[in-house]
């Protein structure tokens, strides 16, 4: 049973974490700012970008592609820029007519060139491929001291780890500039925080996460783990550092418990199929949003009346 | 025109004391020249020169709409100029942002932020915590002290929008004493406070005062210009006058700043005396 564990579940399971704590992260701030559809607008911008990239590598891999994903965002903030300021439009509208036309931009680029030789389809972009990231070579708990059976860890697992770490470290280090700029702009400007700047690290750091999940787990996820686990935080406290701990903790719980339900949940009502772990994650964290809706303690404040 | 030299104050007000400005040389802490700034078609403010005191407690007064919020804010370099300088203790206003703290007329925040009280004016020591220092235990001794002083220490837990809107000035006004700034400008602050808070705030103002540090507030209760502050700047559109409250708030200059609008019952309710008719010379000024 253990040998199994290893080998089939707990590289995904891993994966799976990473990822939507990743994407929980600076989904704190996204929902804040109420950019919460950032995350869905940032897996349209940077598709021209991860195309682009394997056009010019000829391979799918992670990191030209998430420097094509970055380049993307920032090619989408400048015109979005552009637009309001040359056109004069609401935000909203410059970002939508922004998205829209680079993931329209994207496709073209995909049907034009010759991607056939990769999976970069449909199914794959929504649900990802969690489940077939075994470690084959373990044989127990000991292969976790094993060089030769590390060695024949999925690649998406440091990968992934390594995306999840820099988020992570990134939002550290610029907590208290994006926490200051979030909550008060014009203060935030009055203590020489770059706050333009600041806002577009912050898509960039969110687009990191987005691609490093996109590629292990799906956009499914990316989309839930921007928006459900803070937004659920939220509902639990008033103090923005409690809320990033609970928004991570959700993100765990919601891909632990997604996994285990996947893989076993069926069997237990007698099917003999599994489902997608991809969308029992999103469900999962789903179901945690509805209860903090139901029972948190701080969401009081949304049926009090409001202060002007 | 000397600062007003007020006693000293007990050392458990919190304040350190920057040493005496010497007003001949030093550069003052805010001096505006030749500023105009329209939103649209009609100037806001028009040719406004301000010069003030270091070490003053200064009310600007006129009435609504007469350009007084967006004075400070262009002064903040927050609103654009279409002309005018700013110096700020002699330099531009960019080097400077560290010694100006700043209390809006209304804070525009997002009310719904999960920050708590303690949260918002903890923000006010970003200047000297940087990036990633921490907070120390003297620091929250000093958040603790900064809403004490303006009586919302009770309140330390309370999610910020889950206040009134008396009790939401007070909290911007803790992170303004947060930021230990040497030049403070506030847009009414006692606007909406009640009798006994404005007590306390004026005390802690009185008390920064005291300590060497300039206090610019915009003021709308003309009852207590003489008993806050020390100089007066009256603007319309223009500037009417400024100066020493004694010798520039005057009957004349709260006409001219008024117009029709304060009636001459009520200049004569502040001691001022009787207004002067257009065509009458003007009277000596009278001491309130
Ligand atoms: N954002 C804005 N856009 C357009 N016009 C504005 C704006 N802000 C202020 N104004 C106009 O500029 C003028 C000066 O406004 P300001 O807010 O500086 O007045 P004020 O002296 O602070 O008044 P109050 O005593 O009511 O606070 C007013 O006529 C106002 O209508
Ligand atoms: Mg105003």
């Amino acid at each position: 049973m253990s040998a199994e564990f290893v080998q089939l579940s707990l590289v995904p399971l891993l994966i799976g974490t990473l990822a939507a704590m990743a994407c929980a992260v600076p989904g704190n701030f996204l929902v804040l700012r109420r950019q919460a559809l950032m995350g869905d607008a940032i897996s349209h911008v940077v598709l021209p970008g991860i195309v682009a990239a394997f056009l010019i590598t000829g391979r799918v891999s992670t990191w030209p592609m998430m420097l094509g994903a970055a380049g993307a965002a920032v090619v989408a903030v400048v015109i979005i820029e552009l637009i309001r300021r040359i056109g004069r439009v609401e935000p909203g509208a410059a970002m939508g007519v922004t998205f829209t036309a680079m993931f329209a931009g994207g496709v073209l680029l995909l049907e034009q060139s010759d991607t056939s030789a990769v999976h970069l389809d449909v199914e794959h972009a929504l649900y990802g491929n969690l489940e077939s990231l075994v470690w084959l070579a373990a044989d127990g708990w000991a292969s976790l001291g094993d060089r030769a059976a590390l060695a024949d860890l999925p690649p998406e697992l440091l990968r992934m780890g390594m995306a999840a770490a820099l988020v992570l470290a990134l939002t550290a280090l610029f907590w208290r500039p994006l926490k200051i700029a979030t909550f008060d702009e014009g203060f935030a400007r009055s203590q020489g925080i770059p706050v333009r700047l600041l806002g577009f690290g912050l898509v960039v750091v969110a687009a990191i996460a987005a691609v490093a999940a996109f590629d292990a787990v799906g956009s499914i996820i990316v989309i839930a783990m921007f928006i459900c686990p803070p937004a659920a935080a939220r509902l639990m406290t008033n103090s923005l550092e409690r809320q990033l701990g609970w928004s991570m903790v959700f993100a765990a719980l919601a891909a632990i418990l997604g996994y285990v339900l996947a893989g076993y949940g069926p069997g237990w009502i007698g099917s003999p199929h599994a489902v997608s772990a991809s969308g029992m994650i999103a469900t999962i964290s789903g179901l945690i949003l509805a209860l903090a809706c139901l029972f948190g303690p701080a969401r009081s404040r949304l049926s009090a009346p409001s202060e002007p | 025109m000397a600062a007003r030299q007020a006693p000293t104050l007990a050392a458990s007000d919190g304040i350190t004391r920057s040493a005496a400005p010497d007003a001949e040389t030093a550069p003052g802490p805010l001096a505006i020249r030749g500023m105009t700034i329209a939103y649209g078609e009609k100037p806001a403010v028009f040719s406004v020169d301000m010069s003030i005191t270091p070490g003053s407690m200064t009310a600007i007064i006129g009435p609504n709409g007469a350009g007084k919020s967006t004075l400070l804010k262009a002064a903040l370099g927050i609103v654009p100029a279409l002309s005018g300088t700013v110096t700020v203790f002699g330099r531009p206003i960019g080097e400077m942002g560290r010694r100006i703290a700043y209390v809006p007329q209304r804070a525009s925040v997002d009310w719904d932020f999960p920050a708590r009280v303690q949260d918002v004016v903890a923000m006010g020591l970003y200047r000297e915590l940087g990036l990633l220092g921490w907070m120390r235990p003297r620091d929250r001794e000093r958040v603790r002290d900064c809403l004490e002083r303006v009586h919302m220490a009770a309140f330390a837990g309370r999610q910020i929008g889950q206040l009134s809107g008396g009790q939401q000035q007070r909290v911007f006004l803790a992170r303004a004493l947060a930021q230990d700034a040497d030049l403070y400008l506030l847009d009414e602050p006692f606007a909406g406070v009640d009798a006994a808070t404005e007590a306390a705030i004026i005390g802690v103002l009185t008390a920064l005062r005291d300590a060497g540090r300039t206090i610019v507030c915009v003021h709308h209760d003309l009852s207590t210009v003489s008993a806050y502050f020390d100089h007066v700047f009256m603007i319309n559109v223009s500037r009417i006058a400024e100066g020493p409250v004694a010798t520039t708030f005057t009957a004349a200059n709260l006409q001219a700043t008024y117009g029709g609008r304060l009636l001459a019952a009520q200049i004569r309710d502040l001691g001022l005396g009787d207004v002067p008719r257009p065509d009458a010379p003007c009277p000596a000024p009278l001491r309130s």
